[in-house]
């Protein structure tokens, strides 16, 4: 094996690429998956939605349907880690035209179809919304039915209102409502950029809400899977199975399943490249038994066993695995560092694979030795010196 | 006194078509401390009677007995391990290991007769002066001269204290000096007691042994034929 370096390098270079892959691999799906968890949208992170479950049956109108209680965020902000939280249904305002001036102008279009939405006061913090101008309605705005509406920003242009000093006025069919306040932007639920939002109070007296259909909670980060276990139950005590809850994928499962895509490609590559190498090793380790026959009979003649010439050629083999695998684990740590570097990320690797690495390759070396220990050891000694 | 070793009437024939009959119903015995030769032409059977003296092959009938003991009854492992400790060989080619000094060469002797590793350098220094090569322990044996090289094989076959020494055309790569200095070497190691059998197609080396015997199609005779 030393005599002939050349080609001990050249054999071990296969398991060295294979084992680089293979720990440069699963370093760089760790790192990445970690990378992606660290940059975990924490907003989505702490949202959980209940919806009523789709139960089938056949209610007259989806809202009636629903179990979500009129005081739900009452009910939520008992939850240890809930922020908060806020219903939010959408109205349905049978058709009816929105203008901003009760007159109708032959000339330029100012009718116009905008969608509504009835929400509780909690709504607008959990959805991270901002505010242009004006305000938000409140729970006595609700408990009284006050027919006030904030505008979403493309509502308002389209209706023409920019402030709300003078208490514009808008018309949803045949009822007024006092507009008192502009959205700047949310950050969840783009649907209320297009919308007029009301209270679920004006909602139910005004335009024949009858039930809510979705409650959105904004939990304290890292409550988000207690919260979906509870939410349900804390909504809807008799029957929670009614309420479906969405909660945010575990930070864990996100990273894993990360992990699982890089490492699939990879991994089979990296097996493919470690089998090229075993295929090296036994392939050198064959053609250095051939060589060697008269070496074999010298030894046999001498008095070794066939068990010490198998020995001899595995010890051989499994060497030349042992160093690809070290030399291996180190380019493969060396690829994951400089990865890291480029992309200034943090190099995250499980020290159980440099570890096991040169072992694997050990390993590797003994399977691919197996073939060519075996046809040394059957050597007869008398063929074996007369091939000197 | 029971002879070192006993050949009882053996054949050995290698199977193909036709079957080759290399040694026919041999029988041979030789007490300790004696010198054989073995002579006869190329193909006769030389080499087959010296494997099988030196437990390197199995006779296909009859009986050889080294040391009293039946080596023909051996299962594959015991037979390695009575070479091992009991038979020395030497070769033409010498089979000298390269990359090796020739300390290492002369230790491969005694890889496998479970001897502790600090003693292996002792026989091995010993077993070198003997051959009065100990000045060259060190070397690669691809430096040393051809008479050097049979001393250090030679050297490695003694190690390991064996019963017999085998050599098979020990002088047969060497010029005629060279080779006249290694038949001193084995006069000076049958003197000290050794077993010495000598297969040689060399009239100078026959000369030396204190017994000949001569093969000839696999038939042995006594002495040589003139």
């Amino acid at each position: 094996m030393l005599s002939r370096p050349g080609r001990t390098i050249l054999t071990v270079l296969g398991t060295v690429l294979g084992v680089a892959a293979l720990v440069a691999t699963l370093g760089i799906a760790k790192t990445a998956g970690n990378q992606i968890v660290q940059t975990f949208d924490a907003l989505a992170a702490t949202s959980v939605t209940v919806q009523p479950r789709d139960t089938g049956f056949g209610f007259g109108g989806s809202r009636s349907s629903s179990n979500i209680p009129w005081d739900s965020e009452e009910r939520l902000a008992r939850l240890n880690g809930v922020v908060t939280s806020g219903t939010m249904t959408r109205v349905d305002t049978q058709g009816s035209l929105v203008t901003a001036v009760p007159i109708n102008d032959p000339l330029g279009r100012s009718e116009f179809s905008i969608g509504m939405f009835a929400v509780s006061p909690g709504l607008f913090e959990t959805v991270g919304a901002e505010l242009a101008t004006g305000r938000f309605f409140d729970s006595g705005h609700s408990e009284r039915g006050d027919l006030v509406a904030v505008l979403g920003p493309g509502a308002a242009t389209r209706l023409n209102i920019a402030i709300v000093d003078q208490q514009p006025a808008i018309f949803v069919g045949d009822t007024t409502l006092i507009v008192i306040g502009l959205l700047e932007d949310v950050a969840q639920e783009p649907g209320l950029l297009d919308s007029i939002i009301v209270s679920n109070g004006t909602a139910r007296r005004h335009f024949g809400l009858t039930g809510l259909s979705e409650v959105h909670i904004r939990t304290e980060i890292g409550a988000a899977q207690l919260i979906g276990s509870q939410a349900a139950l804390a909504l809807s005590p008799v029957d929670p199975g009614l309420l479906r809850v969405s909660v945010p994928p575990e930070p864990g499962a996100v990273r894993s399943a990360v992990e699982e895509d890089v490492n699939t490609l990879f991994l089979v590559l990296g097996g493919v490249s470690v089998l090229v190498g075993a295929i090296g090793i036994a392939n050198v380790t064959l053609v250095s038994v051939l060589e060697r026959v008269g070496e074999i009979g010298l030894r046999r003649a001498v008095g070794a066993a066939r068990r010490h010439i198998a020995g001899q050629f595995l010890v051989e083999s499994a060497s030349m695995g042992l160093v690809g695998g070290v030399i291996g684990a180190a380019v493969g740590v060396l690829v994951i560092v400089g990865v890291s570097a480029a992309r200034t990320w943090t190099p995250v690797l499980d020290p159980i694979y440099p570890l096991a690495a040169p072992a694997a390759g050990a390993v590797v070396g003994l399977a691919a030795g197996l073939y060519p220990a075996w046809r040394a050891s059957r050597l007869e000694p008398v063929e074996a010196l007369r091939q000197l | 006194m029971t002879p070192i070793f006993e050949l009882d009437a053996v054949s050995r024939t290698f199977p193909g078509s036709p079957p080759l009959e290399a040694l026919r119903d041999v029988s041979l015995s030789m007490d300790e401390g004696g010198y054989l030769s073995i002579a006869g032409p190329s193909g006769s059977g030389k080499t087959t009677l010296l494997n099988i003296l030196g437990c390197l092959d199995r006779p296909t009938a009859g009986g050889y007995y080294l040391t009293g003991i039946d080596v023909g009854k051996l299962s594959d492992a015991k037979r390695t391990a009575l070479r091992g400790q009991r038979i020395g060989f030497a070769f033409q080619a010498f089979h000298l290991l390269p990359y090796r000094s020739v300390m290492e060469n002369v230790i491969t002797g005694l890889l496998y007769n479970r001897v502790p590793r600090r003693e292996r350098k002792r026989l091995a220094l010993d077993a070198l002066d003997r051959v009065g090569l100990s000045e060259r322990r060190s070397y690669d044996p691809r430096r040393l001269s051809g008479g050097e090289r049979q001393r250090v094989a030679i050297a490695r076959a003694l190690v390991s204290r064996p019963a017999i020494l085998l050599c098979d055309e020990p002088t047969g790569n060497l010029d005629t000096k060279t080779g006249s200095a290694i038949l001193d070497l084995f006069d000076e190691l049958v003197a000290d007691g050794l077993t010495l059998v000598v297969v040689t197609h060399d009239a100078a080396v026959s000369s030396r042994a204190g017994r000949t015997v001569e093969i000839v199609d696999g038939v042995l005779t006594e002495g040589v034929a003139a």
